[in-house]
């Protein structure tokens, strides 16, 4: 496997939430203001990046009875040291993704790699693999963030790029965006924009509505 | 059956595991404390300088906390007879921890304890804002149950001792988006200029309502807009708010301020 292949595939090619739909749920939580939103991808690329390389270093010792157990030690773990890091410093970010950073514990993305890429692959490789998932989930995440604090706020980081109308600026800010559901509809659409250009990642229809049934005569 | 599957592995396995997880977990924890008490405390003076209007936003370092942090006198007052008191030591007092100290505090029956706090401190740590001789502002520590959580924050009120200057949780485990908007800044900013007695007498009219508070609604200076989708966490801190500014709380304190006899 190309080091290469590996970090840059789950970009574009086989994106977790885009094409895997792994890591929704905090995808909607924290991606609001751009500067959480970078925080979380951090925290969440090194967890899965070195939760990959621990767990593939006991795949051999694990017994399969156990293994996701074994597993779920090692991501929480992580997890509670990332937790207690940014709680250090950055206590501010810490304090504004208050329960995402432990919910990283059950993010899908971190578990589904573990199991499907670390349990089968060597420590190196499946590091790899890790921060490649984890750069994936930023690319989308980060998209997210932009839309939604440019459009929802005029904002980027905080910092004023469209002067608002309620300060007597010419913006109006569209309030929905910094609500959830509107990350589902633009999660949405940049499926739909990568299936645009990738047509191989299309999915086959599972089965096919049937026409409208005739009226038989009686 | 292989040999890593055999029961004897299982557990060698899943005991090793634990230790070195636990070991790491402990260590990144023990290690790192220092500075997260150093920021908790950080934070708490913010929360201060922020009830009281006196933080500048952006200032972050500790030195020029503790600096804007000087402006603020802090006081020890005992509830029960609502006067300034010297019987414990101001510095190492913990309000928190008196409050589950049998010998700091007292139970509350279940009829006074609208706050859900179960037990009461003897003595309120309080922080005043002095200008010259007269009293600028005056910030009080509160707490009380909400949904999940205890919240822990602080009223500020302006030298007439009624009118609300500022509100502010600096600790609560509300659901974030819904009572979590406690910490809402445009949630926040409407307490201020609310009057928390009646013209009339003692009692406590701030009230958090369900709804919105308009230039229409009847004493509307007396009304705070609930937390739409946080219908517990509004009641929480409505009744927080009658329990600390009540006679169980800082009235005492407050009318003894006001005719200056302490």
């Amino acid at each position: 496997m190309k080091v290469k292949e590996l970090l840059f595939k789950p970009i574009f090619e086989d994106n977790p939430i885009a094409l895997q739909i792994l890591g929704i749920c905090s995808a909607l939580a924290v991606t609001s203001s751009l500067k959480v939103t970078l925080v979380m991808c951090i925290a969440v690329t090194l967890v899965t990046g070195f939760s990959n390389f621990f767990v593939s270093l006991v795949r051999n010792h694990a017994p399969s009875s156990i293994r996701i157990i074994v597993q779920m030690t090692i991501i929480a773990s992580l997890v509670i040291v990332v937790d207690q890091v940014l709680k250090a410093v950055a206590y501010d970010i810490s304090k504004q993704l208050s329960v995402f950073v432990g919910l990283i514990i059950t993010n899908c993305i971190v578990m589904g790699r573990a199991e499907a890429y670390a349990m089968k692959n060597p420590p190196i490789p499946s590091f790899l693999d890790g921060i490649g998932n984890g750069l994936g989930y930023s690319a989308i995440l980060i998209g997210l963030a932009v839309i939604r604090e440019l459009f929802g706020t005029g904002k980027l980081f905080g910092i004023e790029i469209f002067s608002l109308a309620t300060e007597g600026g010419w913006y109006i800010s569209n309030g929905m965006l910094l609500l959830p559901p509107s990350a589902f509809f633009l999660i949405g659409l940049f499926i739909w924009a990568i299936r645009a250009v990738k047509k191989d990642q299309v999915e086959a229809n599972e089965f096919k509505i049937a026409p409208n049934t005739k009226v038989k005569e009686a | 059956m292989s040999n890593k599957d055999s029961i004897q592995k299982t557990f060698i396995v899943a005991f090793l595991l634990c230790i070195v997880c636990s070991v790491i977990v402990s260590t990144a924890a023990v290690m790192l404390k220092p500075a997260q008490i150093a920021n908790k405390s950080k934070d708490f003076k913010i929360n201060i300088l922020k009830a009281g209007g006196l933080y500048e936003q952006g200032i972050a370092d500790g030195q020029s906390i503790n600096e804007m942090f000087e402006s603020v006198t802090t006081k020890l007052v005992d509830l029960e007879t609502g006067e300034y008191s010297e019987a414990v030591d101001l510095e190492t007092y913990d309000q928190r921890k008196a409050a589950k100290d049998p010998k700091l505090s007292t139970d509350l029956s279940a009829e006074s304890d609208i706050a859900k706090i179960s037990r009461l401190e003897k003595y309120a740590k309080v922080y005043l804002i002095n200008e010259g001789e007269q009293v600028k502002k005056v910030i009080l520590p509160i707490k009380g149950y909400g949904l999940w959580s205890t919240l822990y924050g602080f009223i500020s009120l302006e030298s007439d001792l009624t009118t609300v200057s500022g509100l502010t949780f600096y600790e609560h485990g509300e659901t974030p988006g819904l009572g979590g908007e406690v910490d809402n800044p445009s949630w926040k900013a409407q307490w201020q200029g609310k009057k928390v007695y009646s013209e009339s007498g003692d009692d406590v009219a701030l009230t958090v309502i369900k709804g919105k508070v308009n230039s229409n609604t009847p004493d509307g200076e007396y009304k705070v807009d609930g937390l739409s989708g946080a219908t517990l966490t509004s009641r929480g801190v409505d009744n927080l708010v009658k329990f600390w500014m009540g006679n169980m709380g800082y009235a005492k304190f407050l009318s003894n301020l006001k005719s200056g006899e302490v």
